[in-house]
């Protein structure tokens, strides 16, 4: 078996190469849900309708997909360099903590008005994602130490340092002994987009971001420097870009994307932090970033996807009796299945 | 102070050592296998809990327990090979895959671990592996097989690196595979064969958890020790003496913490929240990646996929 690239790689063939990979997909974990005993499709009947069947359902995965946005985001922005950041996780927690820290100053700082705040809780939670990836990002450049290894054992390192916090000084009081952090400012948090439902401003923001993050990489010198540095870090050296700088940059961006998914989240869906916040969006945002070929608007295709996609399993798993993991299988299964796809789009296969 | 001292010298310190460096001793040697080929597998979390996983399965099935190993070891294997066909044949990113790699394994396993057991409220468990009674050295006697037959691999896997033809053809793939070729070395071949060989160690590495320091299966039962592990062969510089010396170390300073964790007044003299404690092992294995990083001696084929022909 010989890989053989291809004269041209045909447009038409990137564009269906998300739908094959997910097809393709849906086919190998149709088998597993035959193995837990479940009817194939009723259960993906179940799956759709608990994801896009209803006005609630709709909420529903858009709310879960907002996280990750922000996560594929960060994970697409930096991948892009091929800067492996997979410490989102970690980075969305710290987000949080610091959004928190910020809403919780609001009594003591009473001259500053509410809009203020909000805008400085944002900040604060950006600043953090971005410091928690500086470290791994300066290693890597510095010392060549490989960046996977260092933010994945970061995400460990931030969750403790997390749940240190929450079970001293940002404990809530009044919950019992739960740890969770005080709740936001009624003020603070995101408005609601839908009544009735969880779906919160949030929403906007991500969008915005999307779009602004697709605009830099395509038409900013800065996202060229990204996308040059990712294809061929000498060349781009000897073009002149400066290339520890540009990972450096990619790498702070991608940790504020990440840090303010986390801040989003508290403010929008939860109000309080605390450690089971987050089901993993972090390396869910490296498949969805995966999905979307890296490209910023197709983090949004990507994200409502997956989003659906645990949406769905958490009703497929009530209609049918099938372990709502199936969606992580689904999720890991059609990362895979995708770096195949797009593969071919390159590169025929040649039998000897 | 001397508590700390007092402790140190005991023995049940020491097998604790022990049973905490078996799995990262394997997973160790796995990702050094792999490496040594020029495969970075990053799915070694993944694939320790589906060795975990799969060993503990076939023994509540009825399974002897070196059957269970067996099957996680096969486990592994199947995982490997499914690791080697995209990155090794395919020519995908070996960091992507990895990844892709680990949260199916995990994900798998889980899924499984829901749909053979629905409703349980503790986990339910199976007879684990026992002591050795039977050896007359009385530290050895605290130990479980499995960590003898890890001992006993690190002299294995070096022998077979070092001194068979087989282990130069995985160390020429690893540095130069296009030299390799030119010496009618098939590289892709070898580098499936040594990505499978290592994952099935890492499995094994999973399995120890489920069969021998604890008798069950539980979620996030393999904790980061996967990636700890992948810090590890740089620590080791890819040599398996060395990463058994490195295995060792690190769990001597895990059991270090947790023993501190109890110790009142820790270790200066007041109480440090436990979290601290268990942040430890993971900013060691950071802080061992930095410091060797300089003297690095990178395997040069790593993560650089071959295809034939290409320059």
């Amino acid at each position: 078996m010989r890989l053989e690239r291809r004269e041209r790689a045909s447009r038409a063939a990137a564009l269906t190469a998300p739908i094959a990979a997910i097809a393709v997909t849906l086919l190998f974990a149709s088998s597993l849900v035959a193995i837990a005993g479940a009817p194939v499709g009723a259960a993906y009947a179940s799956l759709l309708e608990g994801a896009f069947g209803s006005r609630f359902a709709i909420s529903e995965t858009l709310t879960r997909a907002v996280p990750l946005m922000l996560t594929g985001l960060a994970a697409a922005v930096a991948f892009r360099a091929r800067f492996y950041n997979i410490g989102a996780e970690g980075q969305l927690y710290g987000g949080a903590l610091a959004a928190v820290a910020v809403a919780g100053m609001a009594d003591s700082m009473p001259a500053v008005p509410m809009p203020v705040l909000f805008v400085l809780m944002l900040l604060a939670a950006a600043l953090t994602g971005a410091l928690l990836l500086l470290g791994p990002a300066w290693l890597k450049t510095r010392l060549g130490v490989d960046e996977v290894v260092t933010t994945l054992l970061l995400n460990f390192v931030v969750l403790l340092f997390v749940s240190m916090m929450l079970d001293g000084p940002m404990k809530d009081p009044g919950a019992m002994g739960w740890p969770q952090s005080r709740a936001l400012p009624y003020e603070l948090e995101l408005g609601r987009l839908l009544e009735r439902t969880r779906l919160h401003s949030g929403l906007v923001y991500a969008l915005g971001l999307a779009v602004l993050t697709g605009f830099m990489m395509r038409f900013t010198r800065f996202g060229f420097a990204v996308r040059a540095v990712g294809a061929n870090a000498r060349a781009a050296h000897f073009a002149g870009i400066r290339v520890q700088r540009t990972m450096l940059v990619v790498a702070m961006l991608s940790g504020a994307l990440a840090g303010l998914a986390g801040a989003i989240e508290v403010a929008g869906r939860t109000t309080y932090v605390t450690l089971d916040m987050s089901p993993g969006y972090g390396y869910s945002g490296i498949v969805i970033a995966m999905l979307a070929a890296l490209n910023p608007v197709g983090v949004v295709v990507a994200a409502i996807f997956v989003a659906g996609m645990f949406v769905g399993a958490d009703g497929m798993s009530r209609a049918v009796a099938v372990p709502t993991f199936i969606a992580d299988v689904i999720v890991a299964a059609s990362l895979l299945a995708m770096l195949v796809a797009t593969m071919l789009v390159h590169y025929r296969l040649r039998w000897r | 102070m001397s508590e700390i001292l007092d402790f140190l010298l005991t023995e049940t310190f020491w097998i604790a050592v022990l049973r905490i460096a078996t799995p990262l001793i394997l997973g160790t040697l796995g990702a050094l296998v792999c490496e040594r080929a020029g495969v970075l597998n990053l799915g070694i979390e993944g694939i320790m809990v589906a060795g975990a996983f799969s060993g503990w399965l076939a023994v509540y099935l009825g399974a002897p327990l070196w059957i269970g190993v067996l099957v996680a070891a096969l486990t592994g294997a199947a995982f490997g090979l499914l690791h080697s066909l995209l990155t090794v044949q395919l020519a995908l990113s070996q960091h992507v895959t990895g990844l892709g790699i680990t949260l199916l394994a995990s994900s798998l396993s889980y899924y499984a671990y829901r749909v053979a057991f629905p409703k349980v409220d503790t986990p339910p468990t199976i007879e684990a592996f026992g002591n050795l009674d039977a050896l007359p050295v009385p530290v050895l006697q605290g130990l479980t097989p499995l960590t003898l037959l890890a001992f006993a691999l690190v002299l294995s896997i070096g022998w077979l690196l070092m001194r068979t033809h087989f282990g130069l053809a995985i160390r020429m793939v690893g540095e130069n595979p296009a030299a390799a070729e030119a010496q009618g070395i098939a590289v892709l071949p070898v580098r499936t064969a040594a990505v499978v060989l290592g994952s099935m160690l890492m499995a094994v590495g999973g399995a120890f958890l489920t069969l021998a320091a604890f008798n069950a299966f539980f979620f996030n039962m393999v904790n980061g020790r996967g990636w700890i592990c992948i810090a590890l062969v740089v620590f080791a510089s890819w040599r398996p003496g060395k990463a058994l010396l490195g295995a060792v170390l690190f769990a001597f300073f895990d059991a270090l913490q947790l023993r501190l964790q109890q110790v009142d007044g820790g270790l200066f003299g007041f109480d440090l929240p436990y979290q601290i404690y268990l942040m430890l092992p993971y900013l060691l294995s950071i802080l061992a990646l930095v410091v060797v990083a300089r003297r690095a001696a990178y395997p040069q084929a790593l993560m650089r996929p071959y295809r034939k022909g290409e320059r």
